[in-house]
């Protein structure tokens, strides 16, 4: 079955068309990654397919539900991760944990997926202090913890590494390889191209709201004869370009 | 679902710094309002004083009678600067000098001349209240001298001649009649009225401050987009956030009221437990609290409601507690409109305004109660019920809709 299913997809804000008449597929189980600059229409993108934004036209279909018409059946089965999430400052890393948790969590599960997500989290003895007092790395290892550790079918990851160190950069990506063990299909969103090469079974360049080039990284690579997604890159934007 | 949300917003409002504040304002007004009364309480009923007496005439000789009768009378003699000095030493309020001749001068039908040297160890109320004992004093005096000089020239009844008639007030006030005068009953009703209309804007300040803050904090802490995204009803979410503010405004508005319940025993020991009904014969029966309530709780839902569209304006917590000002504003025109008119006395215009501002209903809900208008808080009722169910259909319009994320209308593409 298919995870995602987008076509023909378009929004725009005011005069600006953020996203223009884009599609692709996802297959379940995969990593699927949208890459492209800052103000390539990622994000538009990401936000439509986890139910916050309402596309101007097409149609955009997440384990067969439509987005216009069954956003609360979706929200059911997807974990989004926006860029520049925060956490409730007031709360400690476990109660976010367990505040997130009582939404997802069926009958008698709800402190295995709490344990999960202070596992994921990786976070010690501070998983139990206040918010306010944690690093950006260790609030972005809570959320993505608190993404994954409901075995979403769809995880939407927007930049997940954004802003991270190296360290902490690595640790999230292997967090995100090993949740397609647990069957959840991902969708990742990134301008970081070496992080989607590593990550992704099959990715999709965006550039100024459109998809100009899609396919697995190997074989994009070897199409355009370029040593990595980079040069894959500047070589379809300099093709759609003329 | 519902409780999660609930429990999490009260966990974000009310926290350990935001109690303590509140509690410190309430502690505050009850210590100022304690200390008000006890600077009343504590000023002696008879304040100490002194005699210079030069006259020899018998007037002389009332006003000795009558101050020693009044007051703690420190010095009797013929030298001021004697008097003052034993003043100084026991805490007098005052020097009165009778000069030579008083009485002469006053039975040859001149007027008499009393000299007063004051002494005033600081501006504060008790010395104010000290001063204000003594001028009571010395208005007795000029009555009895007045009535001593009437029998003097025959007057049987020198009462009857001072006051020459009582007054039996009744008035009619909303086609009731009362056994009092406008004055009594403003009075009494004054201290009631006060009490709900701050109590009222207490509630709606503080509830609407909550969920504007909770708005605020979500867009700051930039956890709207998950909130949103979560399998969970957006309606539900609206709903949590009016229910964990309403608990929050109301937590507030009781230690608020503790505090200023103190404030107001301070000044006035009686007037927040001074029942107006049984005292005028405007009794409200069970309905009529039932009523109130009503219009108590629709109101604090529709200044909730009104408090989260201004809300989904902010854009991080500082700039929430900007977007209360509104709020404030209509709830303090409500309420200091109610404290001082009377909505039947008001030019059509600003009945109408007053009408259309939801928190002005049960300010005057009491009231009208009182008098027997039911209709009219009824009418309140529904007016603001409607208000709010358009103004929360609204709100989940907006949490449906591109615009809780984008800040912007939806526009449809062109192409």
């Amino acid at each position: 079955m298919l995870a995602v299913e987008v076509e023909d997809l378009s929004k725009s804000f005011g005069e600006i068309e953020a996203v223009r008449n884009i599609g692709f597929e996802i297959r379940e189980g995969e990593i699927f990654g949208l890459i492209g600059p800052n103000g390539a229409g990622k994000t538009t993108t990401l936000r439509i397919i986890a139910t916050l934004l309402k596309p101007d036209f097409g149609s955009v279909k997440v384990f067969g539900y439509d987005v216009q018409r069954d956003g609360e059946k979706i929200r059911e089965i997807i974990s989004y991760l926006p860029e520049d999430a925060g956490a409730y400052r007031n709360l400690t890393g476990r109660e976010y944990l367990e505040f997130i948790a009582r939404f997802f969590a069926k009958r008698g599960k709800f402190h295995e997926m709490v344990k999960r997500g202070v596992e994921i989290a990786k976070l010690g003895d501070r998983i139990t202090d206040k918010i306010s007092t944690y690093s950006k790395g260790m609030m972005r290892r809570l959320l993505v913890a608190r993404t994954l550790m409901v075995n979403p079918k769809l995880a939407i990851l927007d930049e997940p590494t954004s802003g991270l160190d190296v360290v902490n950069a690595i640790e999230v990506r292997n967090i995100i390889k090993d949740s397609t063990m647990a069957g959840t299909t991902i969708l990742l969103s990134s301008h970081n191209m070496l992080e989607v090469e590593f990550l992704c079974d099959r990715i999709a360049l965006m550039n100024n709201g459109r998809i100009v080039e899609a396919g697995k990284p190997e074989e994009l690579k070897s199409k355009y004869n370029a040593k990595n997604i980079e040069e894959v890159f500047v070589e379809v934007v300099k093709c759609s370009e003329i | 679902m519902l409780g999660n949300i609930i429990k999490k917003e009260l966990k974000e409002l009310l926290t350990l710094s935001t109690l303590i504040f509140m509690i410190s304002i309430a502690f505050m007004y009850a210590i100022i309002g304690q200390s008000i009364g006890k600077a009343v309480h504590e000023t002696p009923q008879k304040v100490n004083i002194g005699i210079v007496n030069l006259d020899k005439g018998s007037f002389g000789e009332l006003i000795e009678h009558v101050l020693k009768q009044s007051a703690n009378v420190v010095y009797i003699g013929k030298s001021e600067e004697e008097g003052l000095r034993r003043l100084k030493e026991k805490n007098g309020v005052a020097l009165i000098a009778i000069p030579e001749g008083f009485t002469q001068n006053i039975l040859s039908g001149r007027q008499g001349e009393l000299e007063i040297v004051w002494i005033m160890r600081g501006t504060g109320i008790a010395d104010l209240i000290s001063t204000g004992r003594v001028q009571g004093v010395l208005g007795m005096i000029n009555q009895e001298i007045a009535k001593k000089l009437m029998e003097r020239y025959g007057v049987k009844d020198p009462e009857a001649v001072l006051n020459p008639f009582t007054q039996k007030a009744f008035t009619i006030l909303k086609e009731k009649r009362l056994s009092l005068s406008p004055a009594q009953i403003g009075e009494k009703m004054s201290s009631q009225t006060t009490l709900t209309s701050i109590v009222i804007m207490m509630l709606i300040l503080g509830a609407g401050g909550s969920v504007i803050s909770s708005m605020g904090l979500e867009k700051e802490n930039k956890t709207l987009e998950t909130l949103l995204t979560l399998p969970i009803k957006r309606s539900h979410i609206v709903v949590g956030k009016i229910v964990a503010a309403s608990i929050v405004g109301f937590i507030m508005a009781v230690i608020y009221m503790v505090g200023f319940s103190f404030y107001l025993k301070g000044l006035v020991p009686s007037s927040p437990t001074s029942g107006v009904g049984t005292d005028i014969g405007l009794n409200l029966q069970m309905k009529d609290y039932t009523l109130f309530g009503i219009s108590l709780f629709i109101t604090l839902l529709a200044g909730i409601s009104l408090s989260m569209i201004l809300g989904l304006f902010a854009e991080n917590y500082k700039s929430s507690q900007m977007l209360s000002f509104p709020i404030v504003g209509l709830a303090t025109f409500s309420m200091l409109l109610t404290m001082f008119k009377d909505l039947d006395t008001l030019p059509t215009v600003l009945k109408i305004v007053a009408f259309l501002i939801p928190f002005t209903h049960p300010m005057i809900a009491l009231r009208l109660l009182m008098f027997g208008k039911i209709q009219l808080v009824v009418w309140g009722i529904v007016y603001v019920s409607v208000f709010t169910g358009v103004i929360i259909f609204i709100i989940t319009k907006i949490f449906n809709s591109d615009r809780l994320i984008t800040g912007r209308k939806r526009r449809r593409a062109t192409s």
